[in-house]
């Protein structure tokens, strides 16, 4: 577990130094997945290691959320001045870019692999 | 009585006190998540935050006093990002042969949700900063604060955007999915991936594996994407 859990850091440290050594657009933990990935790739050792450490971060993903969540009550002023249109655009942009997101891989998917599996 | 009084004040400025709120507020929001089986609208991080702000609030805590402990937490949304690897690891047969779908999906997904909510935040007559602060909205929080910062808005308000994103695409997606009769996994979960981040891949990942793993991809893709899109849907606003 110590060494699934230090390979995962670990990348995302090589992914934050690629990240600013490169002025990448990409963060660094974004990086470090794709390094992880390719890792697991290359190597079934190294994702029989990381798998298990892996889910059990990623079972409670929701939870990493909260404190930035909670955040909310240092801008309580901006958002009765202008909650109104943030709270318009939150929610019709997301709805928006679900449908539309979905809509455009269902269509490009039926177009593209008429006999695929996963479908 | 004075013992406890100067118990609390230690307590109030120690780091493990928010901690272990933060984990409790969470258990609970799950337990709640779970009593309503699952149902879209109780969401365990609307009703942590809520709970959470409630209490400091009550006590009068400040936010810096209550992240002091809740960091430790918020830290580990790096390395949870990293580890999206494996729900991505174990599906790379269907990812490789979903391309095409992807790229798709990823483009019409991305341009909606940033072209959409700065629409919409401009004709409200949002200022600059705001509609700055706006546009990295569908991308995951570390990633927006660094958009909304380079672009001149404002990132712990990118921050509180990125989760009220999160959260209204992890109660809807479900039921919209649902009425629009799009039953494909892989596209349910790439959606939601890119419109709403980590707390939509998290829904994801309850619901299906397989739209859990294309959800991280799509969280990916999406955070790449807007860093090279925002600057240029701003401009078309002002």
């Amino acid at each position: 577990m110590i060494h699934a859990l230090a390979l995962i850091l670990a990348c995302q440290l090589a992914g934050e130094t690629l990240a600013r050594l490169f002025s990448l657009p990409a963060p660094g933990p974004v990086i470090g997945m794709a390094l992880l990935f390719a890792l697991m790739l290359a190597a079934p050792r190294v994702a029989a290691l990381v798998q298990p450490v892996g889910e059990a971060i990623l079972r409670h993903l929701s939870l990493l959320f909260v404190p930035a969540g909670v955040g909310v009550v240092g801008h309580l002023a901006m958002l009765s001045n202008y909650g109104t249109g943030l709270a318009v655009a939150l929610m019709v942009s997301t709805v928006l870019a679900l449908a539309a997101g979905a809509g455009a891989f269902v269509l490009v998917a039926h177009l593209t692999q008429k006999d695929n599996p996963d479908a | 009585m004075l013992e406890m009084v100067e118990i609390w004040s230690y307590l109030t400025e120690s780091p493990l006190i928010w901690l272990t709120a933060t984990l409790l507020a969470y258990i609970f929001g799950d337990w709640c998540a779970t009593r309503a089986g699952r149902a879209p609208l109780v969401n365990p991080v609307l009703v942590a935050v809520l709970l959470l702000a409630g209490l400091l609030w009550l006590t009068g805590t400040s936010y810096a006093t209550y992240f002091e402990g809740a960091q430790f937490v918020h830290f580990l949304l790096g390395p949870a990002t990293v580890a999206l690897a494996v729900p991505l690891w174990l599906n790379r047969d269907s990812v490789r042969r979903a391309a095409l779908p992807i790229l798709a999906a990823l483009v019409v997904g991305s341009c909606v949700a940033l072209l959409s909510a700065l629409w919409i935040g401009h004709a409200f007559g949002l200022p600059f900063n705001l509609l700055a602060t706006l546009a990295p909205k569908s991308t995951t929080a570390p990633v927006a604060l660094g958009i909304a910062e380079s672009l001149g808005g404002s990132p712990t308000l990118a921050a509180v955007l990125v989760i009220l994103t999160g959260m209204i695409g992890a109660i809807v997606v479900t039921p919209l999915m649902n009425a629009l009769r799009i039953r494909d996994w892989r596209a349910r979960g790439f959606a939601v991936g890119v419109a709403a981040h980590g707390i939509g891949t998290a829904r994801a990942l309850q619901v299906h594996p397989q739209a859990g793993a294309f959800a991280g991809i799509g969280m990916a893709l999406n955070a790449v994407l807007t860093a090279f899109l925002a600057p240029w849907a701003l401009a078309l606003y002002f």
